[in-house]
C-alpha cells in the first residue's frame, strides 16, 4: 500500500518536472513548427540565474518566500532577454526555410549558449539548495516527502491550467490556437503571424527558464544540464502530440508514473523507460496522443 | 556530363589515395574518421531527399561497429574486408526489420521513433557488463586477405580501404538516385498520395530507403571502429545521430560528394576548435554552423552548384 | 533544390573543397612548428574542460597540472623534486578537452602525438577515454600517463609498454569501503547501493557488493538502484531508499550527481535513517560544506586531500594550489600532481648527462618506480610495474562549526597490499575467489 502511494506522488513529481521543462518546447514546436534545441539552453541559463539569485538573496536573513519569487522573477527576465536575443537575432534571418534548417539554427545557437555559460559564470558548479531545504518536508507514515517536490506537482498543475485558460479563453490565446492549426488561413485573416511567433518564442524561453530555476534547486547547477533535459522535453512532446498542452501533460504523467514503477518495482528497466513508453505511444497513436484533425492536402 | 561526373569524382578519390603518401598521419587518421561518417551521412542524404530526417541512424552506426567488434573478439576473423562486410549486412538486416516499422511514420515522430529506437540499443548495451558497458571494449586489428601492416601501413591501409568503400558507395548511391525509384524521392517528399496514385508504393519505396541508409550506417560504423580501433555504446547515444544530422545539412542534400567533404570540415573544423580554444570549441562551432545556414542555405552542395550555374549562364 | 547526378564541376569543386578543408586542418600544425623547440619538454594534458565532469574532475587536475609545472619549472618543489621542469628543461603544457566521443578521444591523441609531437601525454578522467586511447599509445609509442580513470582493466587486457598509471585503481576504494564499514558499524545488517547506471557505477557497486560478500556473507543486500547517468532527479529512488531496511547505503555518485542526491535526500532525512558511504565523497566537502550530512562516511580515491598522510610535501602542495585557486586541492588535483611527480622522476632516472632521454629510456626508467608525493607512497607493483599501488584511508565527516570548516574524523588507513589485488591477478578474480593474498 504504501509502496503504491510512493509510486504515485514520485511519478507526480517527476511527471511535474518533465512537464515544466517540456511546456515551453511543445508550445514554440505548436506555432512555429520548430524543434527549439535551444530549449536546453533557456533552461540551462534560468538555473544558472537562480545560483545567481539564490546566492545573492538567502543567507542574508531575508523571508524565505522573497527568494522563491525572486528566483522565478530573475529566470524569467533571462528567459525574455534570451527568447528575444534569439528570436529577432537569429530566427528571423532563417524564416521561411526548411523546418529542418530551423532545427540546425537552434542547435547552432545551443552550442554557442553553452559556451556563453562558461563566459558568465565559468565551468565550476553552482549550488542553490536553499530554497529545497527551506521548504522542509511532512511525513506519511514511513515516507517523508520533501515540500519543495510538493510544490513541484502545485505549481506544475497551475501552469497547465493557466495555459490551458490562457489558450481557450483569452484573445490572444484563441489568435495562438489558430495559427497552430494552419498558418496561412490564420495570416490571410489578418494575423500578424511575425508577432505571434516572436511572442509565442519569448513566452517558450520563460517557460523553459522558469523550468530551470525551479529545478535548479534541486540538482547541482553546472555545465551540461541542458543537454539531458532537450531530449527528455522532446520525447514528452512527441508522446503527446505537436503543440498540444494537454498531450504534454498527459504525457509527462504517464512518463512520470511508468518511471516512478520501474524505479520501485523492477529497477533494471528504469534506463528504457522513456523511450520505451515512446515507443509504445507512437505504435498505437503514430502522430502522439492528442491529434489535431488535418485535413489532406492533395 | 553524367560520365565526366563519375570521371571527375573517381580522379577525386584517386587523388585523395594518392595524397597518403603526402599527408601527415595525424591527418590521414582524421581523413579515415570522416570519410567513414560520410558514409552516414550518405545515409541520411538518401532519406531526405525523401523528406524524412532520421534522429537514430547511430542505431546502425552502432550495430555496424559492434557486429565487427564481436566478429573479432568472439571468431578471430581479422580480414578487413569481411569484417566490413559484415558490418554492412548486419546492420541491414536490422533496418529491414526495423524498416517495417518506421515507414509509416513521418516528419518528428519518424525522427523521435528512431531515436528511440536507438536509445533503446544504448540502454541495452549499457546494461550489459560483460561488453564492459559504457567502457565499450577494444576491436580487433585488422588484416587485408592475409596481410597484416603495421603502424603506418596500418594507418594507410585502412584509409585506402575507407576511401575505396566510400568510393564505390558514392558510385552506387549515385546510380540509384538516377533511377527510377531514386528520383521517386523527391515527389515522395513533396506528395505522397499523389505518388501513391501513380501506382507507386511510397512504402515500399520508403522501406528501401531505409534499408540503404542502414546499410550505409553500418559499413561507416565498421570502418569507424577499424579505424579508432575501440567500440563503446556512446555510438549509439543520441548525440552521435545529432552530428550526422548536422553535418547533412551543413553539406546539403544535392549530390553525393558533399556527404564526405562536408564530413571532413567537420571534422577539421572541430580539431581546430580544440586546439585553439579547449574551453571555448562549442561556441566556435557553433558559430560555424550558423554562418553556414546563413550564407549556404542549401548546404556546401549549392556551392559548387552556384559556381556551375554562374559558368553555365556565361556559355554563349 | 536538387540536382540529378553530379557533373564535372560538381566534383572538381568537392574536390577543391576537399582541398581546402585539409588546409584548415593544417593551420594549427603551422602554428605548432614555428614554437621554438629548445629543450624544452612539451606535454599534453587532457582531462574534461567542458561538460558536467569538467567541474568536479577536469578543472581541478587541469589545476593540478598548472601550478606544478609552474612550481617545477621554476624549481620551487621541494626536494627530492626540485631540479628545474624535467631534468633541466622546461616543460611546456598544452591542454585538451577530454569531451566527445571515443572517435573525437583518439583523434585528438593522435593529433597531440603526431601533429603537436609532444613528450608525453598525461590525462584521462573517463575510463573509456583511457581504454580506447591505450592501444593507440602503444601503437605509437607514446609515453602516456593515465591519471584519474579508474578501471583495473587497462593493464589486465594485455602488457603495456608506454602506458602507465600512477593513481591506483578503483577496486581498491570501494574494497577500503567495506573493511571500514565493517570496521567501524559491526553491527550493520543490511546495506542499499545507489550507483550511476554505467561502467563506472556498475563497477564500483560490484566491487563493494563483492567485496562485503567476501568479508561479511551473513549481511543481506536490500535495495540495488540504479539511475541514469546525470539523471539529477533522485525522488522516486529516495522513496524506494526510505523503505527500506538497511542502515547503510553506498554510492559511487561523484560531485553533480552526488550534491543533487544529497540536498534531496536532506530534504527529506533519508541520511538519518542510513550512513552514507561515499567513495569519492572527498571531492565535494569543499564546496556542499555544512550540506554534507556528519556521519557520512568518505573516500577519496585514495590518501588524498584531508585524508593525505601529512608532510612537508602534502602541505606545500595544498598551499600553492589554494593560494592561487582559492579552494583547497581535492583528489584529482593530487592525482594529477602525483603523476607528473612520477613522470618527472623516471625522466631524470632515465637521463644520462644533459641530453633528452629517448620515450624507450624513460618508460623503462618509470617501470616498477616507487616514490613518495603529496598523496604519500605510492610504488607501481602491479601491472608488470606498469599500474601504482598505495595505502588508502577512509574516514568520516564532520562539518566543524567552530571553526566553520569540513573535516574527516576517524581516518582509518588500509596499507596497500590490503585493498589491492596482487601482481597477476585480475581485480574482478581477486574479490570474487576471496581476497587471498590480503595482509592487513
Amino acid at each position: 500500500m504504501l509502496t503504491a502511494f510512493a509510486i504515485l506522488v514520485d511519478g507526480l513529481v517527476y511527471a511535474a518536472y518533465l512537464f515544466i521543462v517540456a511546456i515551453g518546447l511543445t508550445l514554440i514546436f505548436g506555432v512555429m513548427k520548430i524543434l527549439n534545441v535551444a530549449h536546453g539552453s533557456f533552461y540551462t541559463f534560468g538555473a544558472y540565474g537562480a545560483a545567481t539569485a539564490v546566492g545573492i538573496y538567502f543567507d542574508r536573513g531575508l523571508p524565505d518566500a522573497g527568494g522563491f519569487l525572486l528566483m522565478a522573477v530573475f529566470a524569467m527576465a533571462l528567459g525574455l532577454a534570451l527568447g528575444l536575443i534569439l528570436e529577432r537575432g537569429v530566427m528571423r534571418l532563417v524564416y521561411g526555410r526548411d523546418e529542418v534548417v530551423m532545427v540546425l539554427v537552434t542547435y547552432a545557437a545551443f552550442l554557442i549558449l553553452e559556451d556563453v555559460v562558461i563566459l558568465i559564470w565559468g565551468p565550476g558548479s553552482y549550488a542553490t539548495y536553499q530554497p529545497l531545504l527551506a521548504a522542509g518536508n511532512v511525513e506519511v507514515g514511513e515516507l517523508i516527502l520533501s515540500n519543495y517536490d510538493l510544490g513541484l506537482i502545485v505549481i506544475a498543475a497551475l501552469l497547465a491550467a493557466t495555459s490551458y485558460w490562457a489558450l481557450k479563453f483569452t484573445r490572444y490565446g484563441r489568435l495562438l490556437t489558430a495559427v497552430i492549426f494552419d498558418r496561412e488561413t490564420a495570416a490571410a485573416f489578418g494575423i500578424n503571424v511575425r508577432v505571434v511567433y516572436t511572442v509565442t518564442f519569448v513566452i517558450g524561453a520563460m517557460l523553459g527558464a522558469l523550468g530551470g530555476a525551479i529545478m535548479a534547486p534541486k540538482i547541482a547547477v553546472t555545465l551540461g544540464i541542458g543537454v539531458e533535459v532537450i531530449v527528455l522535453a522532446f520525447a514528452v512532446v512527441a508522446i503527446g502530440g505537436m503543440g498540444s498542452i494537454e498531450g504534454a501533460l498527459l504525457g509527462a504523467l504517464i512518463v512520470g508514473i511508468c518511471r516512478a514503477a520501474a524505479v520501485h518495482l523492477v529497477p533494471q528497466i528504469e534506463l528504457f523507460v522513456i523511450y520505451g513508453v515512446m515507443a509504445l505511444v507512437l505504435l498505437i497513436r503514430p502522430h502522439g496522443l492528442f491529434v489535431r484533425a488535418q485535413p489532406r492536402k492533395i | 556530363m553524367a560520365r565526366h561526373g563519375r570521371i571527375a569524382a573517381s580522379s577525386a578519390f584517386l587523388a585523395a589515395a594518392a595524397a597518403a603518401f603526402v599527408l601527415p598521419d595525424w591527418m590521414i587518421s582524421l581523413a579515415t574518421i570522416a570519410f567513414a561518417n560520410g558514409l552516414v551521412v550518405l545515409g541520411l542524404i538518401v532519406l531526405w531527399r525523401a523528406g524524412l530526417v532520421s534522429f537514430g541512424q547511430a542505431l546502425y552506426y552502432c550495430i555496424g561497429a559492434y557486429a565487427v567488434a564481436l566478429v573479432g573478439r568472439w571468431t578471430g576473423v581479422s580480414d578487413a574486408v569481411a569484417l566490413v562486410l559484415i558490418g554492412g549486412i548486419s546492420a541491414g538486416l536490422v533496418s529491414f526489420v526495423v524498416g517495417f516499422l518506421l515507414a509509416r511514420y513521418r516528419e518528428i515522430f519518424f525522427a523521435m521513433l528512431s531515436l528511440a529506437l536507438s536509445m533503446i540499443l544504448y540502454g541495452v548495451l549499457v546494461k550489459t557488463e560483460s561488453l564492459g558497458s559504457t567502457d565499450g571494449f577494444s576491436v580487433i586489428v585488422p588484416t587485408f586477405f592475409g596481410y597484416a601492416p603495421h603502424q603506418d601501413g596500418l594507418l594507410v591501409a585502412l584509409y585506402w580501404l575507407v576511401l575505396a568503400v566510400c568510393a564505390m558507395a558514392a558510385l552506387l548511391v549515385d546510380a540509384y538516385f538516377r533511377s527510377v525509384a531514386g528520383a521517386l524521392a523527391v515527389p515522395v517528399r513533396d506528395n505522397e498520395i499523389r505518388v501513391e496514385f501513380l501506382g507507386m508504393s511510397v512504402s515500399r519505396l520508403i522501406h528501401t530507403k531505409l534499408v540503404i541508409s542502414g546499410v550505409l550506417g553500418g559499413l561507416g560504423g565498421a570502418l569507424a571502429a577499424l579505424a579508432v580501433g575501440h567500440v563503446d555504446p556512446n555510438m549509439s547515444y543520441w548525440t552521435t545521430s545529432g552530428e550526422f544530422v548536422f553535418i547533412t545539412i551543413l553539406a546539403g542534400a544535392g549530390s553525393v560528394g558533399p556527404a564526405f567533404v562536408g564530413s571532413l570540415l567537420f571534422e577539421s573544423v572541430r580539431s581546430f576548435a580544440f586546439a585553439i580554444l579547449p574551453q571555448l570549441w562549442q561556441m566556435l562551432l557553433g558559430s560555424v554552423l550558423l554562418l553556414t545556414i546563413l550564407f549556404l542555405p542549401q548546404g556546401l552542395g549549392s556551392l559548387i552548384t552556384r559556381l556551375r550555374w554562374r559558368r553555365k549562364v556565361e556559355a554563349p | 533544390m536538387l540536382h540529378r547526378g553530379s557533373s564535372l564541376g560538381s566534383a572538381l569543386g568537392s574536390f577543391c573543397l576537399l582541398v581546402s578543408a585539409l588546409g584548415v586542418a593544417v593551420e594549427p600544425a603551422g602554428a605548432q612548428n614555428a614554437a621554438p623547440a629548445a629543450a624544452a619538454v612539451k606535454l599534453g594534458i587532457v582531462s574534461f574542460l567542458t561538460g558536467p565532469a569538467a567541474a568536479p574532475f577536469g578543472i581541478p587536475g587541469r589545476n593540478g597540472a598548472e601550478i606544478m609545472i609552474e612550481a617545477m619549472n621554476a624549481g620551487k618543489v621541494p626536494a627530492p623534486f626540485d631540479k628545474v621542469g624535467f631534468g633541466g628543461s622546461k616543460v611546456e603544457a598544452k591542454y585538451i578537452d577530454e569531451t566527445g566521443s571515443a572517435a573525437n578521444v583518439v583523434t585528438e591523441f593522435r593529433n597531440l602525438v603526431q601533429r603537436d609531437q609532444v613528450d608525453a601525454v598525461v590525462g584521462y578522467v573517463s575510463s573509456g577515454s583511457c581504454l580506447a586511447v591505450t592501444p593507440v599509445a602503444e601503437e605509437l609509442k607514446a609515453l602516456t600517463v593515465l591519471y584519474d580513470c579508474g578501471t583495473p582493466r587497462i593493464f589486465e587486457e594485455k602488457p603495456r609498454t608506454y602506458v602507465f598509471r600512477v593513481s591506483p585503481h578503483a577496486t581498491m576504494d570501494n574494497v577500503a569501503a567495506a573493511r571500514y564499514l565493517l570496521a567501524r558499524k559491526p553491527d550493520t545488517s543490511s546495506y542499499s547501493g545507489i550507483n550511476q547506471n554505467y561502467a563506472w557505477g556498475q563497477d564500483s557497486w560490484r566491487d563493494f557488493a563483492g567485496a562485503m560478500q567476501v568479508l561479511a556473507p551473513k549481511i543481506t543486500v536490500d535495495k540495488i538502484l540504479f539511475p541514469k547517468l546525470f539523471a539529477g532527479e533522485y525522488g522516486a529512488e529516495i522513496s524506494t531508499l526510505l523503505t527500506s531496511k538497511s542502515q547503510v547505503l553506498h554510492t559511487s555518485f561523484y560531485d553533480g550527481d552526488l550534491e543533487a542526491f544529497l540536498y534531496q535526500e536532506q530534504a527529506r532525512a533519508l541520511d538519518k535513517r542510513m550512513t552514507i558511504i561515499a567513495t569519492t565523497g572527498e571531492a565535494a566537502i569543499w564546496r556542499l560544506r555544512d550540506k554534507m550530512p556528519n556521519g557520512t562516511i568518505i573516500g577519496g580515491r585514495g590518501p588524498n586531500g584531508p585524508l593525505a598522510p601529512d608532510s612537508e610535501l602534502n602541505r606545500w602542495f595544498q598551499k600553492i594550489y589554494s593560494d592561487r585557486y582559492n579552494v583547497p586541492p581535492t583528489y584529482p588535483a593530487y592525482q594529477m600532481a602525483m603523476s607528473l611527480l612520477g613522470l618527472k622522476l623516471a625522466y631524470e632516472k632515465a637521463q644520462k648527462g644533459e641530453a633528452k632521454p629517448t620515450t624507450d629510456d624513460v618508460a623503462a626508467a618509470f617501470k616498477g618506480i616507487e616514490f613518495e608525493g603529496p598523496s604519500g607512497k605510492v610504488k607501481l607493483a602491479i601491472g608488470d610495474g606498469h599500474q601504482g599501488v598505495s595505502e588508502t584511508a577512509y574516514g568520516t565527516y564532520r562539518f566543524n562549526k567552530e571553526k566553520n570548516e569540513p573535516e574527516i574524523v576517524d581516518i582509518m588507513r588500509f596499507p596497500a597490499e590490503c585493498v589491492n589485488p596482487p601482481a597477476g591477478i585480475n581485480a574482478d578474480d581477486w574479490i570474487k575467489e576471496g581476497m587471498k593474498g590480503a595482509k592487513c
